[in-house]
């Protein structure tokens, strides 16, 4: 009927609970980004989305396709690495900006930046 | 039977992600400041990316993985734009 | 050697990625990749990017052995959190610890490293005084993360050493 009913239970199974899994640890990186209580923790959250999440549905992916061997699944090995990749790079810039902007404002609870130090003599 | 199995994980993890993808939009609305937007933004990015990746596993079609591939760096990019933004009120300097 | 191929491993990954996305290797694509990925890598000289020369192999994978496992367990605890959070507010906080890394690149890793765990955020590093400002979701144990930090470093002065 479908590609579907060409895998073995065992591959089935196996796609069931990566995709259940990845979807699940997906839904509780959001549920922290609608909970916790302010933006420094929320930061924290959508690392959760992007390792577990991404991580574990692309294998689902790749597991069901290597064994129907339908179709290529060199997309799915290239998302994996553009998404770890890229990640840690807004996540840190974001940080950042917000740290800047708190200052800005004098928002307190915020670090304070820490006065420079003299430039060396020799630059 | 493996088939049936499937079809209903994967309706079911659609369902979950639909919900995170709900949460994600929440905090884009609601904010309440510039940069838990553009982390809510950046959380429907890539929610809508599983999205796209668990349509894919459903129907073996291979143009959900290649957008699914384009909507991972476009999302990034704007991510660092507006992270940029923020920081100095333009984009390039 | 060197003026036709100033990063070779730049331009390898560039030309297998190249192929990956095309999903192919006709010659077209082989030819097309190469180009790409050789014009790339003089691109990247005039960016003028710091090298350095990771070395030890083995320390390395026992290293990225230790980093995934201790991603799979910060992304359990942080779960926890996230779902605890309405009987229990997260003690969240931030710190401050002194770094000794010189190199560039082992500095941006230790970035990524720490962005990717997801119980810790990267916030700000004083390249004069050395010392890393980042934040902790759930901050029972001070000393737990410093010493965490301490053994990435650690890690990283192996491999880049």
């Amino acid at each position: 009927m479908s590609h579907l009913t060409d895998l073995p239970t065992w591959a089935a199974i196996v796609v069931c609970g990566l995709v259940l899994l990845g979807s699940a640890i997906a839904l509780i990186g959001s549920l922290g980004l609608l909970r916790l209580p302010d933006f420094y923790t929320r930061l924290h959250a959508p690392t959760l989305a992007t390792s577990g999440g991404v991580i574990l549905i692309c294998t689902a992916s790749i597991v069901c396709f290597a064994v129907l061997q339908s179709r290529w699944v060199f997309h799915e090995v290239l998302i994996i690495v553009f998404v770890i990749m890229t990640t840690p790079v807004t996540l840190m810039l974001l940080g950042q900006a917000a740290l800047y902007r708190d200052r800005v404002e004098e928002r307190r609870g915020v670090p304070l930046k820490q006065k420079p130090l003299p430039e060396p003599a020799d630059e | 039977m493996t088939e049936l199995a499937i079809i209903w994980s994967i309706l079911a993890a659609q369902i979950m992600l639909g919900l995170a993808m709900a949460f994600a939009l929440y905090r884009m609305v609601k904010g309440p400041r510039a940069q838990d937007r553009i982390l809510g933004l950046d959380t429907l990015y890539i929610n809508a990316m599983l999205m796209l990746l668990s349509f894919g596993i459903r129907t073996a079609n291979s143009i959900y993985f290649e957008s699914a591939l384009i909507v991972a760096l476009i999302g990034f990019v704007s991510s660092i734009a507006f992270g940029k933004f923020l920081m100095r009120g333009e984009v390039i300097e | 050697m060197r003026t036709w191929f100033p990063y070779p491993l730049l331009s390898v990954g560039l030309l297998l990625i190249w192929l990956l996305l095309n999903q192919s290797v006709a010659t077209g694509t082989i030819v097309m990749g190469t180009i790409l990925s050789v014009a790339l890598g003089w691109v990247t000289l005039k960016l003028n990017p710091t090298r350095s020369h990771p070395r030890r192999i083995l320390r390395t994978l026992r290293f990225s052995a230790s980093v995934i496992l201790d991603v799979v367990r910060s992304n359990i605890a942080v779960m926890l959190v996230i779902l605890r959070v309405g009987r229990r507010a997260p003690n969240s906080g931030f710190l401050t610890v002194d770094l000794d890394l010189e190199d560039e690149n082992a500095l941006a890793l230790l970035a990524c490293i720490m962005t990717a765990t997801p119980g810790t955020a990267w916030l700000e590093y004083d390249r004069r005084r050395k010392s890393l400002l980042f934040h902790v979701l759930d901050m029972e144990n001070e000393d737990v993360w410093l010493q965490t930090v301490k053994r990435y470093e650690a890690g990283l002065k192996e491999m880049f050493g």
